[in-house]
């Protein structure tokens, strides 16, 4: 109860400061625009390779991109976190009763949440782009939910990463290192059709990957509800590990103090 | 009763024993100092205190509950002014002392009534509503009080509260925290490195050195304990030894030696013995640079416990 409501606080002070930083806001919403305007017209005849499940370039990039945008957000998440210690505020607010696990925990909802905000934007604009949604509003849904899995599953890790080396040096190189590799590790941009054995193999380790299959799959139709659901649910749980080791990470740091 | 109680506290990091077993109680009511150079062990002491960070060995009790086991009645009865202020550049200072408000477990009318009490408290209620980051160095101390004093605590501490103000803005808070010791009956602990600060403030003090109080008192009490004036001879080189038989002879013997050149000595009138000391000095064929007579100061209080003089120690070049 304690821990919801300081979540809940810490979230909205969160928040607050970045509406104050309309650059970021504008970022925020005009990025993933970017990745889709510019992958859908690069790769627009790839799906002529054949295995994509539709013809339509964009439509089978579109919710690998809310994925992708979640999870490249996710990693960067961290950098609030630096900020605050580097800031004294996790300071200050230990010499309070505030819920430790609350100044963890809302760092990593407040980055799911904007994942899901952004999500949600891209699906509107992909409307406009002509995406059809086949499974309509509890597609949405799912995509939204898949977006906000991969952002707080590697948000757990990016705040472990922010509060054992506690530099921000660090944490954009760790970033930049994972980012990419896992990005071309996944369908993401091209069918698993087209990828090469062993990257499928290692592709179905890849939570980036869980989350594109997941939201891809109530897009286009076939959708195998059963695939969805586990991949959710992998997702969900790589989520609670990542919190705990986080949470760890804190408590690790709280003792060098 | 005691508010504060300190019992044999040591506390390592790596290779450096920051605390080394320090001990001290602060009465309800009072303004206690923590006085010394950087790396004395202040900071590192509130720190244990404010249960930010746990000590080695040793004991602390706040407001009667123990820093250790019961930690989170500690963080309720206490307020916490850090030295770096943990403040978001882009709240307000009212968004500021409510979010501190609702994690002390205020809400409602409650909250929003004390948080416009206290900003007219400490003066910033015209700046209210605009964001920190526009705030002058003295304002943002005003909010950091304030922020520790939002839940009403019975013990409030100031670490190094007026460091980084200028001469104007610190001579205004040290009254701003006098009043408000009064008008929130609180304890106040707060250390400094200034020794004016100390005097002025604080009811009774304890100075610090290389993790350890070295002395206690009221500043008075400090003073008086030398017995007499400081006087300081510097001469020329070479003649250090030479000089402390003479002083010895005329029964000014040297109490310490600084920086190989200056020789302080305590006698009863300084006034009336200087004729004598340089007379003697002079007959030795000793040279002498400067001479000065000053009445216990701090400082000589300092000098006096650690051997030490306060300002280079706290260049870090003792």
């Amino acid at each position: 109860m304690i821990v919801a409501r300081h979540t809940w606080f810490m979230i909205v002070r969160q928040t607050r400061n970045l509406m104050r930083e309309p650059i970021w806001i504008v970022l925020m919403i005009v990025q993933p625009m970017i990745w889709l305007l510019l992958y859908g017209q690069l790769f627009k005849n790839v799906t002529r390779l054949g295995g994509f499940g539709t013809t339509s370039y964009v439509t089978f990039l579109a919710p690998a991109i809310v994925v992708m945008n979640a999870f490249f957000g996710a990693t960067w998440s961290g950098m609030s976190m630096i900020t605050d210690l580097d800031r004294k505020f996790v300071e200050r607010f230990l010499a309070t009763p505030v819920s430790r696990l609350a100044l963890v925990l809302s760092q990593v909802v407040r980055s799911a949440i904007t994942a899901g905000l952004q999500a949600l934007i891209i699906l509107i604009v992909s409307l406009a782009l002509g995406v059809h949604v086949h499974t309509t509003v509890l597609g949405w849904l799912v995509v939204i939910i898949a977006a906000m899995l991969v952002n707080s599953a590697f948000a757990g890790i990016s705040q472990a990463i922010a509060l054992a080396t506690r530099r921000e040096a660090t944490m954009i190189a760790i970033a930049n290192f994972i980012g990419l590799p896992l990005l071309f590790l996944s369908s993401t941009l091209l069918a698993e059709a087209q990828m090469p054995h062993w990257m499928r193999v290692l592709a179905r380790f890849n939570p980036v990957n869980w989350g594109v299959e997941a939201a891809r799959s109530v897009v286009l139709p076939g959708t195998d509800w059963g695939s969805v659901g586990w991949h959710l649910l992998y997702l969900a749980v790589l989520s609670a590990v990542t919190a705990g080791l986080a949470t760890w990470t804190f408590r690790a740091y709280q003792r060098s103090l | 009763m005691d508010a504060i109680v300190v019992d044999g506290i040591r506390k390592r990091y790596g290779a450096v024993q920051a605390l080394d077993g320090v001990s001290f109680r602060v009465q309800d009511g009072e303004i206690f100092g923590l006085l010394g150079p950087n790396g004395a062990g202040k900071s590192t002491t509130v720190r244990v205190l404010v249960t930010l960070t746990q000590a080695d060995e040793g004991a602390a009790s706040v407001g009667g509950h123990d820093v250790k086991r019961d930690a989170n009645r500690v963080r309720q009865t206490i307020g916490y002014v850090p030295q770096d202020s943990g403040v978001d550049r882009f709240s307000t200072g009212r968004e500021t002392l409510t979010l501190q408000g609702r994690v002390q477990g205020l809400g409602g009318k409650e909250l929003r009534s004390r948080v416009a009490e206290l900003l007219e408290l400490v003066g910033i209620a015209d700046a209210a509503d605009r964001v920190v980051d526009g705030y002058s160095g003295g304002m943002r101390r005003r909010l950091d009080i304030a922020l520790g004093l939002v839940h009403r605590p019975r013990v409030l501490f100031l670490d190094e509260p007026t460091t980084g103000l200028d001469p104007e803005a610190r001579v205004a808070l040290w009254a701003e925290v006098s009043r408000l010791a009064e008008a929130e009956s609180l304890t106040i602990l707060l250390t400094t490195h200034y020794l004016e600060e100390a005097d002025e403030l604080t009811d009774r003090l304890a100075i610090v050195s290389q993790g350890k109080v070295v002395a206690g008192g009221t500043s008075a009490e400090l003073k008086a304990g030398l017995r007499g004036d400081a006087v300081q001879v510097e001469i020329e080189d070479g003649r250090v030894e030479d000089a402390k038989s003479v002083l010895a002879n005329v029964g000014a013997a040297a109490e310490t030696v600084l920086d190989q050149l200056t020789l302080v000595t305590r006698v009863p009138d300084g006034g009336r013995a200087l004729p004598g000391i340089l007379t003697a000095l002079d007959a030795a064929g000793v040279g002498v640079v400067s001479v000065s007579v000053s009445r216990p100061s701090l400082d000589d209080v300092y000098l006096h416990y650690t051997g030490r003089d306060f300002t280079s120690e706290d260049r870090g070049d003792a």
